[in-house]
C-alpha cells in the first residue's frame, strides 16, 4: 500500500483548523476528540485528497461538533442523522470525499438505524466513531455503549442494559471495513483512518475514547491519564490476539482492523445503471 | 391530451423544474411518485435512494441539495410526522428541497387509503421554533404539474424548503392534462464572490443569501444551531435576533410573490367559498350551480394556503355577507378566516372527517341557506 505524506503535525494542524474563525473550541480538558481530530486531519493530509472535496458531516455531540474547527465543507446535522445527510452527498457527488464524525449516542442510539442500514447500503462513506461510553454534552447520561454495571447521571445505580460492541454490530450489518484504535494509540487511529478513507465502500472506525468530566468522574477514575492507560491495559491488538490464550483476552477490546473485504459499492453501481440506460442497455 | 394521475403529474413537474434527486420511504397514498422517480431518474443522470424511514430520506435530500442538486422527497401523515425534525433543519439552514405531503386521515394511521385535509396546520407549524412556510395546494391534475414546477421554483429562489400538500383525491384521480410544452425554472443563485469572501447567510446585497455547491471551493459550515452571517453558531444576542428574525423577513417580503389564488364571480358575490385542494373543485361546482340558479355565489381557490391570503380575505370581507370554508378536517384554516375576518362577516365552516370528499351538494346547501333572506346556515 502508497505510505502516507510525511509531514510537520503542527505545521498541519495550522493549515487544516479555522483557528482564526472557531477557537478556542469547546472540549473538556483531558478529552479524547482533540486527540482524535488531530489523526484524522493528519489522515486526510497524509492522502493528499483535495480538501475543496472533503465534505466533514456530523451529527450532534462532543464529537459532532469536530466539524466547527476543520477547513473543509462542513456540515452539522441533527442528533443521530449525519449518516443519511452523508448519504445524500455521496450519491449527488461521489466525486467528494464524505467524512462522517460521530459519537456513540449519535450513531448507536438515536442513530442506530442509519448506521446499519448504511452498513448494508455499502456506500462509500467513512464514519469514525469516537466512543466515550456516555453522552457528554448533556451532562453524562449512559449511552449504548456504557458498560454493564457502570455509572451515569440517568443509571446512578449502575446501568442495567449490556453494551453494544459497535465493530461487532458494524461488521454483523454488513460493513466492507471495520475497525477499532482508542486515543491511548493517536497514531494508530490516523493509520485506520487512512485505510478507511482508502477503502471503496463502507468504512466504520471506532476509536475508544474517554471523557474525564462525567464517565471518568463518576466511575472514579483519578485523572483522564488514568483513563488513557485504562484504554493501554484493556485493549488488545487483533494481531496480537491471535497469539493470545482465549482466558487472557476475557473483557478485552480489540484494536486494529477486524474486518476489510470487498463488496459492490452503491454509487458505482449507480452510475452504471446511469451509463447503461444511456447507451440503451437496459 | 394525456390521461394522468396526479402523482404521476407531480413526477413530471419535478423532472421538467431540474429535480436529479429523490430520496424517500414507502408510504400510501405517496408511493406512486417514488416509484416513478426510481425509474425516471437515472434515465436524465438523476439519482433515486431508497431510505431506510422518512427521517433518512429527507437528511438525504437535504444533503444532496448541499451539492447543488435539486431535491424532493414525497410522504404522506406519519412519514411527514417523522420529517419535522429535518424539515426544520432546512428552514434553519436555508437549503432548497421540495416535501411531498399526499394528506391521508390521521391521526396515527388514521385512513391510509382515504383523502384527508388533516395536515394544514401541521405544514405551516409541524417543527419546533419560529420559522416561516410556503405550502401549495393543488385541486387538479393539472395543478399537481404546474404547483409542482412551482414549488421547486420558489424554493430555489428563496432557498428554504417548500411543501406540496395534495390530498389524497387530487394525488390519486386521473384527468386529461395538456401539459404546457415548456415551463420556467428557476435556478438558484451563486455566490457573486471569491471564496474568501463568501459568507453564507448573507443577503445584504441580494434578496437572499447566495448558496454554493460544496465541492466548488467554498469551505463554510453549515449547523442547525442559530448561526452567524458566516453560519457558525452563535449566542451573541444580537446575532441570534437577527438569524430568527431574517427567516421570517425573507418570506414578509416576497409574501405577494409567493401567494397565488384564484377568483371567480368575486365583484358581486353575497357568499364566498374559499377552498382549496379537492374541496375546491367541490367548491367551484358548488358555485356555479348556485350561480345557475340566481344566487350571487363567488370562489376562490387557495393555491398557496401558507403564507395565508390575508389581504383579500380583508377585501372579501368588507363586501361579502358570508365566507364558506369548506374542508376535510375540523377546520384548521378557517381559523385564519376568523383572524382576517374580524368579526366583520360570518365564516361558516364545512368540516369532513369520515374519509370521503365534501360534495358540491354540501356546499351548495350551505349557499342556498346563506343566501336566503336572514339566511344564517
Amino acid at each position: 500500500m502508497e505510505k502516507p505524506r510525511e509531514f510537520n503535525p503542527s505545521e498541519l494542524m495550522h493549515e487544516y483548523l479555522r483557528q482564526k474563525k472557531k477557537f478556542p473550541h469547546i472540549w473538556c480538558s483531558g478529552c479524547g476528540i482533540g486527540t482524535t481530530m488531530g489523526a484524522v486531519i493528519r489522515a486526510i493530509a497524509g492522502c493528499e485528497l483535495d480538501r475543496d472535496r472533503v465534505v466533514m458531516v456530523s451529527g450532534i455531540g462532543c464529537s459532532s461538533r469536530m466539524p466547527t474547527y476543520v477547513d473543509f465543507n462542513t456540515l452539522h446535522t441533527t442528533h443521530g442523522r449525519p449518516i443519511a445527510f452523508a448519504t445524500g452527498i455521496k450519491l449527488a457527488r461521489p466525486e467528494l470525499e464524505v467524512i462522517v464524525v460521530t459519537g456513540d449516542g449519535d450513531v448507536a442510539a438515536i442513530g442506530g438505524n442509519h448506521l446499519i442500514h448504511a452498513c448494508r447500503r455499502n456506500i462509500n462513506l467513512t464514519v469514525v466513531c469516537i466512543n466515550n461510553s456516555i453522552y457528554g454534552m448533556t451532562g453524562g447520561q449512559a449511552s449504548p455503549t456504557t458498560p454493564q454495571g457502570k455509572i451515569a447521571s440517568t443509571a446512578r445505580y449502575g446501568d442495567f442494559e449490556r453494551a453494544f460492541d459497535l465493530c461487532d454490530l458494524t461488521a454483523g450489518a454488513g460493513a466492507a471495513f471495520v475497525a477499532r484504535g482508542a486515543v491511548y494509540y493517536a497514531r494508530q487511529i490516523e493509520k485506520l483512518v487512512v485505510q478507511a478513507l482508502r477503502k471503496k465502500g463502507f468504512a466504520f472506525v471506532e476509536v475508544v475514547s474517554q471523557c474525564p468530566t462525567y464517565y471518568g468522574r463518576f466511575n472514579k477514575f483519578k485523572s483522564p491519564v488514568e483513563m488513557l492507560y485504562w484504554q493501554r491495559d484493556n485493549t488488545v491488538n487483533v494481531k496480537a490476539a491471535a497469539k493470545t490464550k482465549p482466558e487472557e483476552l476475557e473483557g478485552k477490546l480489540l484494536t486494529g482492523v477486524l474486518a476489510d473485504r470487498d463488496y459492490p459499492e452503491f454509487t458505482e453501481l449507480y452510475d452504471k445503471l446511469i451509463a447503461d440506460l444511456a447507451a440503451g442497455e437496459k | 391530451m394525456v390521461l394522468m394521475q396526479g402523482n404521476e403529474a407531480i413526477t413530471r413537474g419535478a423532472l421538467d423544474a431540474g429535480v436529479r434527486f429523490f430520496a424517500g420511504y414507502p408510504i400510501t397514498p405517496s408511493t406512486e411518485i417514488a416509484e416513478i422517480m426510481s425509474v425516471e431518474l437515472p434515465k436524465v443522470g438523476g439519482k433515486f435512494l431508497q431510505m431506510e424511514d422518512e427521517i433518512g430520506s429527507l437528511a438525504a435530500v437535504i444533503g444532496a441539495s448541499l451539492t447543488g442538486l435539486k431535491a424532493m422527497t414525497a410522504t404522506s401523515g406519519p412519514g411527514f410526522s417523522l420529517m419535522q425534525e429535518n424539515l426544520g433543519y432546512a428552514y434553519m439552514t436555508e437549503v432548497p428541497c421540495l416535501v411531498v405531503n399526499v394528506m391521508r386521515g390521521g391521526p396515527s394511521t388514521g385512513l391510509p387509503t382515504h383523502p384527508s385535509q388533516g395536515d394544514v396546520m401541521q405544514a405551516r407549524w409541524g417543527t419546533h421554533g419560529d420559522h416561516p412556510a410556503i405550502v401549495l395546494a393543488p385541486s387538479s391534475v393539472l395543478d399537481c404539474y404546474v404547483l409542482t414546477v412551482r414549488a421547486i421554483n420558489l424554493a430555489e429562489r428563496f432557498r428554504t424548503p417548500v411543501i406540496l400538500l395534495p390530498d389524497e383525491v387530487v394525488a390519486h384521480m386521473r384527468e386529461d392534462v395538456t401539459l404546457p410544452e415548456k415551463v420556467d425554472v428557476v435556478d438558484r443563485e451563486a455566490p457573486h464572490v471569491p471564496p474568501e469572501w463568501y459568507y453564507p447567510y448573507d443577503d445584504s446585497t441580494t434578496d437572499v443569501a447566495p448558496l454554493a455547491p460544496f465541492g466548488t471551493g467554498f469551505r463554510f459550515h453549515v449547523t442547525g444551531l442559530t448561526h452567524d452571517r458566516a453560519g457558525f453558531a452563535t449566542t451573541v444576542p444580537a446575532e441570534v435576533d437577527r438569524a430568527v428574525r431574517n427567516l421570517k423577513r425573507k418570506m414578509d417580503r416576497f409574501r405577494l410573490e409567493i401567494i397565488q389564488v384564484e377568483r371567480v364571480h368575486l365583484a358581486d358575490a353575497e357568499v364566498v367559498v374559499a377552498a382549496y385542494g379537492i374541496c375546491a373543485r367541490s367548491a367551484e361546482a358548488a358555485v356555479m350551480q348556485a350561480r345557475a340558479q340566481g344566487y350571487r355565489a363567488g370562489f376562490v381557490n387557495m393555491k398557496t394556503i401558507w403564507p395565508f391570503c390575508f389581504k383579500l380575505v380583508e377585501r372579501v370581507a368588507e363586501s361579502a355577507k358570508a365566507i364558506i370554508v369548506p374542508e376535510m378536517n375540523l377546520g384548521q384554516l378557517v381559523r385564519e378566516f376568523d383572524r382576517a375576518v374580524c368579526g366583520r362577516t360570518q365564516v361558516v365552516p364545512i368540516s369532513r372527517v369520515d374519509g370521503e370528499a365534501i360534495t358540491p351538494r354540501q356546499i351548495l346547501d350551505v349557499i342556498a341557506e346563506l343566501a336566503r333572506p336572514g339566511g344564517t346556515a
